[in-house]
C-alpha cells in the first residue's frame, strides 16, 4: 500500500538537461517517485516525495534539487520553541537546521 | 559487557560540522569483547575482529523491550567498527549499518550461514534512516571508518553494500571519487539481505520500499505511550483541583473518596482521547479520511466525543458537552500530527503546511474549551 500525504508541497526539482539516464535516482528514492524513460529520468509521482534528498546526494550529474528534512512535526515544534536540545537527545534523533520560514 | 573495559579511541573524533542533532552528543564505547552477542574473535591483517552471533539472547530480546519502552533507548549502542559474520575470506561483501544496537540486532539476526563483513558506523546509536537524514550516517563518517578500521587489508574488492535508507546521508560517486570504493544501495528491510546477495546485489522494487503495514505502524506507539505519562499527571492534579474548588465554590461537602471519583472519571475521557491519537490514529491510518494527519486524529476525536455524550450520555449540559468538543479532539489531532515523526511518507514541507493550519487552530480550540470546561464545574 502506498500512502499519500499532502498535494504540491515538496521542493523536488529536476534538471533534465542535465540528466544522463543512470538512473541512481530510481534506485534510492524509497517512494518511486522517479522513472527513467528514453535515457532520461522522469518525476512520476512527485506528492509521493519524503524530501530525503537520498536523489539529490546519490545525482553523479547535480541535476536533482530538494530541499533536505525530516517530516517530523515534533522536531519543527521543538525547533520553533527553541528547545534544540530536547529533540537532539531525546526521541529520534532528528531534529532541523533549515526550517522554512511560514 | 566488560567491567574492565576500556574506552576505545572513536567516541567523538572528527564529527559531521553539518549535523546539528549529534554534534553535542558524545558516546563513549567499550571493547565489545564481554559483551553477549560476540561469540568469538579472528586474528585478521586489519587486527582483531569480533566474530558476531546471528541469534537474539534473551539478553537482546530484554534490551528490545526496554529500548520500545523508553529506557536507555539513547545509549544502546554497539562499538563502531568491523565484526565479522561467520568466517569471511577476502572476497566476503562488506555490509555497512548503524550502531543502534535494535539496528545492528535486526541485521545480525538474518545473516545465519553467510560469510561477510560488517562495517559499523558511528551514528550516535541512532538508526539508519534517521541518522542518515540527519547526516551522522553519512560519506564523511562512512569513509573515515573506511579509513580508521583499514578495510584494504582485510578485502580483495572496493565493494560496500549500505542499506537502501542509507542514501539521504550518503553521496556514493563521491565516495567512489575520494576513496575508490564503489557502493551499492543493499534492501531497506535487513531481511531480504540473503536474496539480495544470491541475487548478485540486486534488489528488486519491493526490496527498495520501506512497508509500512500494521505493525510498522504501531512499532513505534510503546514509546508513545511513555511521552503521555507526565501530561496525564499534570491533567490529573489540575481536574482534581477543579474539583476540590467547585465543591467548595458550591459549598458541597466532599469525602476525598469522591474527590478522587470525581477526578478519575473526568479524566478518563482525556486519557481515551490520548488513547485513540496514539494506537487508534496509527492503527487506522489508511482508513482515515482526509490526508493531514492532525486532521485524521481529529476526525476520531470527533467520533470519540459523539460516542462519549451520547452512548455514555455523560455531560450534565450545553457547556460541557461544548467543552468536550473543544478539548477531546484535539488531543488526538496533536498527537496524530506528531505522528508524521513516526511514519515513512511524510515531507518536512508537508509537515510544516499542516502545523501551519493545525496549531493555531489547536491552540484557540484549547483555550476556548478549557474556559468552557472550567466554566461548567461552576455552574
Amino acid at each position: 500500500m502506498k500512502f499519500s500525504y499532502l498535494k504540491n508541497v515538496v521542493t523536488l526539482r529536476l534538471d533534465q538537461s542535465k540528466c544522463n539516464g543512470c538512473g541512481r535516482c530510481t534506485e534510492v528514492c524509497p517512494q518511486q517517485v522517479f522513472a527513467i524513460k528514453n535515457k532520461v529520468s522522469y518525476i512520476i509521482d512527485r506528492d509521493a516525495c519524503l524530501e530525503c534528498s537520498a536523489c539529490a546526494k546519490n545525482c553523479p550529474q547535480e541535476a536533482i534539487y530538494v530541499r533536505q528534512g525530516v517530516g517530523c512535526a515534533y522536531a519543527v515544534l521543538m525547533d520553533k520553541l527553541n528547545i534544540k536540545g530536547k529533540c537532539c537527545g531525546d526521541a529520534c534523533g532528528c531534529s532541523l537546521d533549515n526550517i522554512p520560514d511560514s | 559487557m566488560s567491567t574492565e573495559s576500556k574506552k576505545l579511541p572513536m567516541a567523538g573524533d572528527q564529527q559531521d560540522p553539518e549535523c546539528c542533532s549529534t554534534k553535542d552528543i558524545t558516546v563513549e564505547y567499550t571493547d565489545p569483547v564481554n559483551a553477549n552477542w560476540v561469540t568469538g574473535s579472528l586474528e585478521t591483517k586489519a587486527g582483531l575482529i569480533y566474530r558476531v552471533a546471528t541469534t537474539l539472547d534473551r539478553q537482546d530480546l530484554l534490551g528490545s523491550v526496554k529500548a520500545r519502552w523508553g529506557i536507555g533507548r539513547m545509549n544502546y549502542t554497539v562499538t563502531p567498527g568491523l565484526y565479522a559474520i561467520g568466517d569471511p575470506d577476502l572476497l566476503s561483501p562488506v555490509l555497512v549499518s548503524a550502531n543502534y544496537k535494535l539496528s545492528f540486532d535486526y541485521l545480525r539476526r538474518e545473516l545465519g550461514g553467510l560469510n561477510l563483513w560488517i562495517l559499523v558506523l558511528d551514528t550516535k546509536g541512532i538508526n539508519v534512516w534517521c541518522a542518515a537524514g540527519k547526516g551522522s550516517f553519512g560519506t564523511a563518517e562512512l569513509i573515515r571508518m573506511i579509513n580508521q578500521s583499514r578495510l584494504e587489508k582485510l578485502v580483495s574488492h572496493r565493494t560496500l553494500i549500505l542499506p537502501q535508507l542509507a542514501a539521504p546521508g550518503v553521496s556514493a560517486h563521491r565516495v567512489r571519487k575520494e576513496i575508490g570504493y564503489k557502493v551499492v544501495y543493499g534492501p531497506v528491510r535487513a531481511a531480504d539481505i540473503p536474496s539480495f546477495l544470491n541475487e548478485g546485489n540486486k534488489a528488486d522494487q519491493a526490496m527498495r520500499h520501506p512497508s509500512f503495514n500494521l505493525i510498522d505502524r504501531l512499532t513505534l506507539t510503546t514509546v508513545e505511550l511513555t511521552a503521555l505519562f507526565k501530561p496525564i499527571a499534570i491533567l490529573t492534579i489540575f481536574l482534581f483541583l477543579l474539583n476540590l474548588a467547585s465543591m467548595s465554590f458550591k459549598s458541597e461537602s466532599a469525602s476525598l473518596v469522591s474527590l478522587l471519583e470525581h477526578t478519575f472519571s473526568d479524566l478518563a475521557p482525556f486519557i481515551i482521547a490520548a488513547l485513540i491519537g496514539t494506537i487508534l490514529v496509527p492503527a487506522l491510518l489508511p482508513y482515515i479520511p482526509g490526508r493531514a494527519l492532525a486532521w485524521k486524529g481529529w476526525v476520531l476525536g470527533v467520533i470519540w466525543v459523539f460516542v462519549y455524550t451520547t452512548v455514555f450520555a455523560v455531560p450534565s449540559g450545553w457547556l460541557q458537552t461544548t467543552a468536550y468538543f473543544l478539548t477531546l479532539p484535539i488531543i488526538p489531532a496533536f498527537l496524530g500530527m506528531n505522528y508524521t515523526g513516526s511514519t515513512t511518507y511524510t515531507s518536512l514541507s508537508g509537515v510544516v503546511k499542516e502545523m501551519n493550519y493545525a496549531l493555531p487552530l489547536i491552540i484557540v480550540s484549547a483555550g476556548l474549551g478549557l474556559t468552557a470546561l472550567i466554566g461548567a464545574y461552576f455552574i
